[in-house]
């Protein structure tokens, strides 16, 4: 009973999306979409997906019941969907290996990326040393500070990591800098957008790439559980991991679909990345309309979070659709929030969660009290927290 | 007749090319700008492309952002860039304006707004490098309802047949990107450029600008030589760098100098 059907040929969802791009790459989108319409109706290139995720990322991730943390709150059970325990140890994967995939397909040779807690980056220069294709990854110079084991990782893998030092320094800045790469080298060169972000085509077949996740989240839960969850809850930067395992879900009734985006210092002190709690106004950046945090000028506004992959002034377009159409609600979780249950994970079931997922949990712990312990709230743990350790270690004073 | 109209008429009548310098408005500081604009003129400036800053600007060299952040941190803003036109009209009713930048000032503002002011200061036209015809069509409408340009860029990945998409949508004259790249780069290629001119003009009747890589008088002349017009903008913005001293007077020099180069007569 599928009644939802976004994006539209155009690449809108409702009054989002679209191509906002200048001439130079409209030609490369246009060959991007119609090379994905025939992979993704190609037996082949489907299968080829499906090993790689099954053999080389490890799928499916389990859905695993966080037992002796729901007991703690004392409400709903808390189940997690593993995505940390992908090979790279995030979500991101998922989608790099599908357009690292397609960028072979179209003899592409060199593929960049942007990424601002670097998992992104991380996903893209593996694929890259995967399939022999030359990789380069824009990340804003605060971020490469902020995110040092992951710049390392990247340059273990044989990538070249650029870092960007105009604007806010951050992931926007380096997504700017892919943009400028990309007009630059468009004949040789595929762009690897890592969230559901940018000009059509890109928020959709990040989607599509993404929502195994969901497919798998709802087979399990009738496994396991015996039936779907009552609200799935997943952070929100651009939005992947979150689009990833809500899309399935959209036309299943009863099923809350909750997005959390980073709340920062809080959404009322103005320093946040919460675009859709705070209710930011519809503009244009990236190649898309969307719910964006800027001034009434039309100039962008520097966000604030204590985690780089949320830190992004919009989020993907499908997200302000899903928050206007009311299918998904969005709220926001502090930096501290996150902080308290990233400790909670650590120390009830011994997982350590990114930070970026640490605001999902953030929101699960909120709610979870006031239902009922019959009651299932899924989280989409999208990725494992390694990288955060220096973050957090200085955040309590530590020197490693 | 529209200003841009004018401006190329009086042009192809005499055998000439537009000259068309770029400046970043605000930069070095919003007060300098219409005195700049004068100076360009003064200079052989047929139209004026004035820039309207933005925090993003993805499609600009490492010149041009730097000015974008040279202005933006003086304040200047889109409704101040018109109020800067209008009062250049004060003294220059001829010389055709166009505000060049990105999208999401504009739909801040909203078009509506945008157009009923812009057509109040003397604006001419618009290029919003990231609105694409595919998204155009009701803005540039909006536009045209207020005598305001829409302006399009063109590519050498541009396909004829897109070629003519935007002939449906353009007004004034259409800018082609002399090169696949980002403002202010050093790889111009003068024979591709005119191989391709020559395929877009088979689908499109406005006169043709060139920009993107364009440095000197050599490469302005070069380009004049197979154009309707001639874009200068990260050259002109490295003269606006070099500090405020003398910069009008240095600004009317240089742009001279291209001047010359483009009209100069040829063998």
């Amino acid at each position: 009973m599928s009644q939802y059907s976004f994006p539209d040929a155009a690449g809108h969802f409702g009054q989002f999306g679209g191509i906002f791009v200048a001439e130079t790459l409209i030609p490369a989108l246009d060959e991007l979409r119609s090379e994905y319409e025939r992979a993704r109706r190609d037996p082949a290139f489907m299968a080829e997906y499906e090993y790689e995720l099954k053999h080389y990322v490890g799928r499916p991730s389990p859905l695993y019941h966080a037992r002796r943390w729901s007991e703690t709150l004392g409400g709903a059970q808390i189940w997690l969907k593993r995505e940390d325990l992908n090979h790279t140890g995030a979500h991101k994967v998922n989608n790099t290996i599908g357009q690292a995939l397609l960028a072979r397909r179209m003899g592409k040779k060199r593929v960049i990326a942007e990424t601002g807690a670097g998992q992104h980056g991380v996903a893209s220069a593996t694929v890259a040393a995967r399939y022999g294709l030359e990789c380069v990854v824009y990340m804003g110079a605060e971020d490469v500070a902020r995110q040092a084991p992951n710049v390392f990782r990247m340059k273990l893998l044989g990538a070249t990591v650029v870092p960007v030092q105009s604007g806010s320094k951050t992931l926007k800045d380096a997504m700017n800098e892919a943009m400028r790469d990309w007009v630059t080298n468009v004949d040789s060169t595929y762009y690897i957008i890592g969230t559901c972000a940018g000009p059509h085509p890109y928020p959709m077949l990040v989607r599509d790439f993404q929502a195994v996740i969901g497919e798998e989240c709802k087979q399990q839960c009738a496994d396991q559980i015996g039936r779907q969850p009552d609200a799935v809850v997943a952070c929100v930067g651009g939005g992947s991991n979150a689009i990833g395992i809500f899309y399935p879900y959209i036309d299943v009734p009863g099923v809350r679909l909750i997005g959390v985006e980073a709340g920062g210092l809080g959404v009322e002190t103005g320093r946040h990345a919460a675009p859709l709690t705070s209710g930011a106004p519809i503009g244009v950046l990236h190649g898309e309309r969307v719910n964006l945090m800027q001034d009434e000028n039309g100039q962008i506004i520097d966000t604030h979070s204590i985690s780089a992959g949320l830190d992004y002034p919009g989020v993907g377009p499908e997200h302000c659709h899903l928050n206007e159409i009311q299918r998904a609600e969005y709220v926001a979780a502090t930096d501290d929030e996150a902080l308290v249950a990233f400790h909670d994970l650590c120390r009830y079931e011994g997982i350590i969660p990114a930070l970026e997922s640490s605001h999902a949990l953030a929101h699960a712990r909120k709610i979870a009290p006031a239902m009922s312990p019959d009651q299932v709230i899924v989280v989409n743990l999208s990725g494992r927290g390694d990288k955060d350790i220096p973050t957090i270690a200085r955040l309590d004073g530590i020197e490693l | 007749m529209s200003r841009i109209q004018k401006t190329f008429s009086r042009l192809q009548a005499a055998g000439r090319q537009a000259l068309i310098p770029f400046i970043t408005a605000g930069d070095p500081a919003p007060s300098a700008t219409v005195g700049l604009m004068h100076a360009l003129v003064a200079g052989g400036a047929d139209i004026i492309e004035l820039g309207v800053p933005f925090t993003d600007p993805s499609a600009d060299g490492p010149v041009i952002q730097r000015a974008a952040e040279r202005a933006l941190a003086h304040g200047t803003s889109l409704r101040r860039i018109i109020a800067m036109v209008a009062e250049f009209r004060e003294r220059d009713a001829d010389t055709p304006v166009v505000l060049m930048g990105y999208a999401n000032p504009v739909e801040a503002m909203g078009y509506e707004a945008f157009g009923a002011a812009a057509a109040k200061a003397g604006i001419d036209g618009l290029l919003t490098v990231d609105l694409p015809p595919e998204e155009a069509a009701a803005r540039a409408a909006i536009l045209k309802r207020h005598g305001v340009a829409p302006i399009f860029l063109l590519a050498p990945t541009t396909p004829p047949e897109r070629a003519q998409a935007v002939a449906r949508l353009a007004e004034g004259y259409v800018y082609y990107v002399s090169l696949k790249g980002v403002t202010g780069a050093a790889n111009l290629d003068v024979a591709s450029v005119a191989a391709k001119l020559a395929e877009l003009r088979a689908h499109i009747a406005l006169p043709i600008g060139v920009g993107f890589g364009i440095r000197d008088a050599e490469s302005a002349r070069a380009v004049a030589a197979v154009a309707d017009a001639v874009v200068i903008g990260s050259r002109v913005v490295q003269e606006v760098e070099q500090g405020e001293a003398g910069l009008a007077d240095r600004l009317t020099a240089f742009l001279g100098g291209i001047r010359s180069a483009i009209d100069a007569p040829r063998p």
